[in-house]
């Protein structure tokens, strides 16, 4: 079953033009190393961060190896609290990479919905539908998330909210980004509507929304898997700069931004790795999967919602 | 002769009418807007602290509590005091900060020219460099450096606002010593506004917070201009303007640069909302006395009324700011008008 579906992906365009893009290459490499690493960090990691016993505070802003005051024991150095600096990153890309996958699942899955139902009924539901989506869109991400969190974390208490931070950070980042597929999916769904073979399936019979979903639906998979990369760099920057002004993932379970933040203000006093380094990583994170996303939307040129 | 003038009129009543019909239109989405955030506000205003204990402490019987609230009207059903807080929102009461003891809008608006200073500093930036990096770079698509600052804006994309802030605090602050980390500097007192630009002190403070928020947006405006420019320049009447035999400056920089910003000015509406957001991570990093900074304060320390004044606050600006910008674009590009009066009929 595996063997011929991979037999003709090898085939195919995409993986024709991959193999001829380098910058493509070395971008998904280095997302995939990222990934394998950040999810294996257990296995991986010389100290685990979360371990209150492996962490001597006495270790605390020690250097990375290469300069003068490293110690061989941490790679990267330590941060504030003594924590090695290589382990929290990996546990904390992990965090960071699964916030931004499972956001973007969310949004994903609202969008798609949304999108299919908002195009192919029509209408006034589709003007009610995409006006609101201009709104929400206007509004930009941060600003609701900002605004949503604060509040939440306000009326909650800093406790009971940093048990719930990942939570509520898929959800807020999940829901407020749901026009960018929704669009995408509704321009695609209309082009899609007036082909023969809906109107086959439609003289066949069959209900609205197994028409949708079975058969419109499989026809605009690939502006989605386009946009869906750009977004999952996106969920992770916000993640990041939420949790870097104190309203996304606690110090104690850091993620990239929370460990940004923590390092940040002893970048005066000259200890600039704690904050350097984890910046340095997301941004690469970041680039690569934008560099991705722009060559799948090279490759496929699907057809993308554009102002 | 008659018949041409009366004609001239209607055509002109027609478009008068129809720019009065989008004009009403955008104001009544506008107060549509501005009331779903005047509700939230209020809800959060409702369910956030107890004014009551703000006010009297714990010290007070419960007895004596009920009917403090009786009076206050804080037992009255939801809508009765959604329409009171309403009431006193539009003549300008927002409550009472908690910490500042001052009314809240008061403590907004004294930190209001700090914050539009930083946006009004990195708009310079973005428009000084845009427009002709963008232009440039869709006329010569193929010179090196050029195609070495597209390259860059991808990269520039990729890295968030506080970490370009972050950074250069290190590398300009920290390391060489050349500007401010923090804080507006010296400011001067102008017809009641506080301003940095005027003294070497404050503009010194201002290049880099400015600089780090345009950093995001400035990639974002280079790329859209390219595109935008480089299609506009395989249009048909460019290349009648060429056939015409006008100077490649006329061109270039008249009639393509012209339609070029059409889309400009659209996404740089959607933008203002990010860059209201983007303001409060940069005034996070630099500590400026903006209203983000304050804003985030206020979070932490429970203070409601502030909160609720920064809400009303941003969103009267982001509504007036979005429906200034759509009201330009339906000027400058009259299809615009048309098209939505047209989508109304059906």
């Amino acid at each position: 079953m595996i063997a011929p579906a991979w037999r003709r992906f090898e085939r195919s365009y995409l993986f024709y033009s991959f193999r001829r893009d380098q910058v493509a290459i070395i971008s998904f490499t280095i997302l995939f190393i990222f990934v394998l690493a950040s999810f294996s960090a257990p296995l991986l990691a010389p100290y685990d961060p979360y371990d209150p016993i492996q962490i001597d505070i006495m270790d605390s802003e020690i250097p990375p190896v290469w300069m003068e005051a490293g110690d061989q024991r941490f790679m990267l150095g330590t941060d504030v609290q003594g924590r090695d600096l290589f382990s929290t990153i990996l546990y904390g890309s992990r965090i960071s990479i699964t916030i931004g996958i499972f956001a973007v699942l969310l949004q994903a899955f609202l969008g798609i919905s949304i999108g299919l139902v908002s195009g192919y009924v029509g209408g006034r539901l589709d003007n009610f539908l995409m006006r609101l989506a201009d709104i929400q869109l206007s509004f930009s991400t941060l600003m609701v998330a900002i605004i949503f969190l604060a509040v939440f974390q306000a009326l909650f208490g800093t406790e009971l909210y940093e048990k719930l931070a990942i939570l509520m950070l898929i959800l807020v980042i999940g829901i407020a980004e749901w026009p960018q597929y929704a669009r995408t999916v509704r321009a695609n769904v209309l082009a899609e509507k007036k082909k023969e073979y809906v109107d086959a399936v439609r003289v066949i019979g069959l209900g609205s929304l197994r028409i949708m979903f079975k058969h419109i639906l499989p026809n605009t998979l690939s502006p989605i898997l386009v946009i869906s990369t750009v977004q999952i760099a996106n969920a992770i920057v916000s993640e990041a700069a939420l949790s870097f002004l104190g309203l996304g993932m606690p110090v104690t379970k850091p993620s990239l931004g929370s460990l940004i933040n923590s390092g940040f203000e002893f970048i005066f006093s000259g200890s600039w790795w704690i904050t350097i380094i984890p910046g340095i990583v997301l941004v690469l994170l970041v680039l690569v999967m934008n560099l991705l996303g722009d060559f799948l939307r090279d490759v496929m040129n699907p057809k993308l919602y554009k102002d | 002769m008659k018949w041409a003038t009366s004609c001239v009129a209607r055509s002109f009543l027609k478009t008068k009418s129809s720019m009065f019909a989008f004009l009403s239109r955008r104001l009544v989405q506008a107060m549509l807007v501005m009331l779903v955030i005047s509700v939230i506000a209020f809800s959060i205003q409702d369910n956030l602290g107890d004014p009551l204990r703000e006010l009297v402490g714990q010290s007070v019987s419960e007895a004596e509590r009920q009917k403090l609230r009786n009076q206050m009207g804080l037992n009255d059903p939801f809508v009765i005091q959604y329409w009171r807080f309403l009431k006193k929102a539009v003549l300008g009461d927002l409550g009472t900060s908690y910490f500042f003891k001052r009314p809240a809008l008061d403590v907004i608006l004294d930190k209001l020219p700090a914050t539009l200073e930083l946006v009004f500093g990195s708009t310079i930036i973005i428009i000084l460099f845009s427009v002709p990096i963008g232009v440039f770079a869709a006329i010569y698509p193929k010179q090196w450096f050029l195609r070495l600052v597209m390259g860059m804006s991808i990269i520039g994309i990729s890295i968030p606002v506080f970490l370009t802030a972050i950074m250069s605090i290190y590398i300009f602050s920290v390391e060489l010593g050349w500007l401010p980390s923090y804080g507006r500097g010296e400011t001067v007192e102008l017809y009641g506004w506080t301003v940095g630009f005027l003294t070497r002190d404050g503009l010194l403070h201002l290049i880099l917070p400015c600089t780090a928020l345009s950093s995001i947006m400035l990639p974002l405006f280079i790329r859209l201009i390219r595109a935008e420019m480089m299609e506009v320049l395989e249009s048909e009447y460019i290349r009648f303007a060429w056939a015409k035999g006008l100077s490649r400056r006329r061109i270039w920089f008249l009639h393509a640069l012209k339609n070029t910003l059409l889309p400009v000015i659209t996404v740089g509406g959607l933008q203002i909302g990010t860059l209201i957001a983007f303001t409060i991570l940069t005034e996070t990093v630099f500590q400026w006395p903006g209203m983000g900074f304050l804003f985030l304060e206020a979070v932490n320390r429970v203070d409601t009324p502030l909160i609720v004044a920064y809400l009303i606050v941003v969103g009267l600006i982001f509504v007036i700011a979005n429906t200034i910008v759509d009201l330009i674009y339906g000027l400058v590009n009259p299809t615009v008008r048309l098209a939505s009066s047209y989508s109304e009929g059906d």
